[in-house]
């Protein structure tokens, strides 16, 4: 129908192409009103809110007279299982079905996201609570807890052991995790071929890995059978057979989506393969590189079962991963809450506290580096790179001596 | 001006193709060896666990045999050990937080991509990864030390009128005494699959986030323009789309849930046989049994050890390697970073 309209309406314009028909406001119009484009009507707070009062009521009536129910948590699950038929028989007395569908649809995903997201904040919140007591003494992040037993106030003794453990842990196995991880990743990409793809299959396999079996693994090779000591070195070595693979893995991605284009302008620039990864490939991931490897930390550093199995645990601080064991944060938060005492299991509260504020860093770390494309560039690296290319028209126009010449020089000519 | 210059066929000899000859300097050789070698280093690494793993499973294999998969018991020094009853436990585990995780997970998602304003969905983005990388064993405290009291009085509601389902009975309970204990009730299958539940979410929630939002703003905009509702547009472009990263993050979270070992350590008390109960007192699970037996073992019941720890990572590596396919064949693209 609307069609033909257009067709005629085209027809009768004289000229090649359909010319915008402009209405002209007469002087005595009435002012328009300007239509509301907002997606939100008041008529929908009416039924939630309605629905929501219609629920309450009738839960209330259930639970005080007709059902042998009383438990808070089971009036809220009734409250809000009555909540959407009524919200869907609100709706339907002005709306047709799919847009009855659409209004229970939004209302239950929003609940349930609501209520996700509600019990994972909970969770942390939680532990972060219980464990601000401690938190609040500052010999907790300063001493060890080589002289403070179970009944002790949590006035004396911390965690800074378990800090320097981790730190030194987590140290060593990224000195070996980034060189191996990145380098392989780099080959997986850069040199083709049957082998590669064996080496990719075999890495990707690798990270179902249970840690717990990476744990297992070094106790019994490098603990049992070479005969070492539980050591901080162990347990760096059971977080980094855990780590190399998801580090490998997360960089192999982010160096797969260097545009190709880029490397080829390497190569008919003249330069090798090797020239090629370090001036072009690696400073352009960069940034997701840099946000693989902080992933792979994070989670390095919240696992505990690898540590479990090979670090042993002391109360005091050991700054030689060599020798003698060494306790890492999550281990310690295990053997603090393994114990009956009150203040103990505070101490494990404040300990996951620290840990968390550690991967909080890392985590904020990463967002702040990466989270950006290949060449896509802050506001300060644009204004640096347009320096640049100033200075390299001035250099290569060869007029150095005024500023009037540079802004000449740059603004290209019509 | 410059023309196209086409070179006229003459009577000439006709054009051989050039012989291309690939040289590799000195520089480049040096970094493939280096690049070859360090593929080298992480192959010998996996393959030396992976080989290790197997060798010394085999021991203990060897001596168990078949009963290894059937027997209930785990006393290896007594000869009489195997994983039937640990397996059972770890899967009922699993399962229980995928069933709660995977709805939660694919709300929150599609909350994120469809339903946020658009000022809020960074924020949103930014806080569930934060959550993917939050440790474990935050959760094992919160579910040793809040979840484990306050969620008996529901185990004990589901188990009173929905005990005839046979695995949600609890044996040793009598609903019609309100005095009774609830002990039975704690260090369950339930309530540790609602702990590894939360702690698989934010995974699965961000691999299907990023599925959901890469739907081709085309198809979206289409659906809308045929007078779709929001609902209608998700139900026909969005679900569709992103099936395969639904699935493939599914499948990630349960090789994770599988896989777990200090949430679910904190909270079961281990027994040693098939208990399909999920709802009491009483489970198991093959990392949790790793970390319980490792330190006061024989060679033999560690060799034990990794017989299970080998059917635990056989049994994660199938359930990835499920996953990476699912996602690699669906349209939605290779975004599924474990």
């Amino acid at each position: 129908m609307s069609l033909t309209i257009d067709q005629s309406v085209t027809q009768s314009v004289p000229g090649p192409r359909p010319a915008t028909h402009v209405v002209l406001q007469e002087p005595d119009a009435p002012q328009e009103r300007r239509r509301s484009t907002a997606t939100l009507r008041a008529t929908d707070g009416y039924a939630i809110g309605g629905a929501l009062v219609a629920a309450l009521c009738m839960a209330a009536l259930l639970f005080t007279s007709i059902l042998p129910f009383n438990a808070p948590f089971g009036f809220v699950v009734v409250t809000y299982l009555l909540f959407v038929p009524t919200y869907a028989l609100l709706v339907s007395m002005d709306e047709s079905g799919p847009a009855v569908r659409d209004r229970v649809a939004a209302v239950v995903i929003h609940s349930l996201a609501f209520v996700m997201l509600l019990a994972l904040v909970f969770v942390i919140a939680y532990s972060l609570i219980r464990g601000a007591q401690a938190l609040r003494f500052i010999n907790f992040l300063t001493k060890d807890l080589a002289s403070t037993g179970p009944l002790d106030p949590l006035s004396s003794g911390g965690v800074l052991h378990a800090i320097v453990g981790t730190l030194i842990m987590i140290g060593i196995a990224l000195a070996i995790t980034i060189p191996l991880g990145v380098m392989c990743a780099v080959f997986l990409n850069e040199i083709p071929g049957g082998f590669t793809r064996f080496v990719r299959t075999l890495v990707e396999a690798m990270t179902a890995l249970p840690s717990i079996v990476a744990g297992l693994f070094i106790y019994a090779t490098f603990i049992l059978i070479l005969g070492f000591p539980k050591s901080g070195l162990a347990a760096a070595l059971a977080m980094s057979v855990m780590m190399l693979p998801i580090i490998i893995r997360s960089a192999d991605v982010v160096l797969r989506l260097v545009p190709g284009t880029l490397r080829e302008a390497s190569y008919a620039m003249g330069s090798g393969q090797w020239r090629t990864v370090w001036h072009v490939i690696l400073p352009t991931a960069r940034s997701g590189l840099t946000t693989a490897v902080i992933l792979g930390t994070a989670r390095g550093i919240g696992e505990t079962s690898p540590v479990l199995l090979t670090a042993g645990v002391t109360a005091s601080l050991n700054t030689n991963p060599f020798n003698g064991p060494m306790v890492s944060l999550p281990l310690q938060v295990f053997e603090f809450v393994k114990s009956p005492e009150n203040t103990f299991i505070i101490r494990g509260f404040g300990t996951a506290g620290v840990l968390m504020i550690l991967v909080l860093i890392l985590f904020v770390a990463a967002r702040l580096i990466g989270g950006r494309a290949p060449g896509n560039l802050t506001k300060r690296q644009a204004r640096r790179r347009v320096a640049q290319s100033i200075r390299d028209v001035e250099r290569m126009s060869g007029t150095t001596d005024s500023t009037a010449n540079v802004t000449e020089t740059t603004t290209p000519s019509p | 001006m410059s023309a196209t210059f086409v070179p006229v066929a003459t009577e000439e000899a006709a054009d051989a193709p050039r012989e291309v000859v690939e040289v590799v300097g000195f520089s480049d050789r040096i970094f493939r060896g280096i690049a070859r070698g360090s593929g080298i280093t992480v192959l010998a690494i996996m393959s030396l666990v992976g080989v290790f793993l197997a060798v010394r499973a085999a021991e203990a294999l060897q001596s168990s045999g078949v009963s290894f998969l059937t027997t209930q018991a785990w006393e290896p020094d007594g000869g009489k050990f195997g994983i039937a009853a640990i397996i059972v436990g770890t899967v009922l585990i699993a399962l229980v937080a995928i069933s709660l995780a995977v709805p939660m997970a694919a709300a929150v998602a599609l909350y994120i991509s469809e339903y946020a304003p658009r000022r809020l969905k960074a924020t949103f983005i930014s806080l569930v990864d934060l959550m993917a990388a939050v440790p474990s064993i935050v959760y094992g405290l919160w579910g040793l030390f809040f979840l484990q009291q306050h969620v008996t009085g529901l185990a004990r509601w589901i188990s009173t009128y929905f005990g005839w389902i046979p695995f949600l009975s609890v044996e040793g309970a009598d609903p019609t005494d309100p005095l009774s204990p609830s002990t039975v009730y704690t260090s369950s299958s339930f309530i540790a699959g609602i702990v590894v539940s939360l702690m698989v979410a934010p995974i699965i929630c961000s691999v299907m986030r990023e599925v959901f939002s890469q739907t081709p703003a085309g198809e979206r905009e289409g659906a809308f323009a045929l007078g779709a509702t929001r609902w209608g547009m998700i139900r026909a472009v969005v679900l569709p789309y992103g099936k395969g990263g639904m699935i493939g993050g599914s499948m990630l979270g349960l090789g994770r849930a599988l896989g777990e070992t200090i949430a679910v350590f904190l909270i079961i008390s281990p027994v040693f046989e098939i208990q399909p109960r999920i709802l009491e007192n009483g489970t198991s699970s093959v990392a949790s049994l790793i970390a319980l037996r490792y330190g006061a073992s024989s060679d033999f019941a560690l060799s034990a050890l990794f017989a299970a720890g080998l059917a635990l990572f056989i049994m994660t590596l199938i359930v990835n390697f499920i996953a990476s396919t699912i996602v690699a064949r669906s349209r939605s693209g290779a975004e599924s970073d474990a």
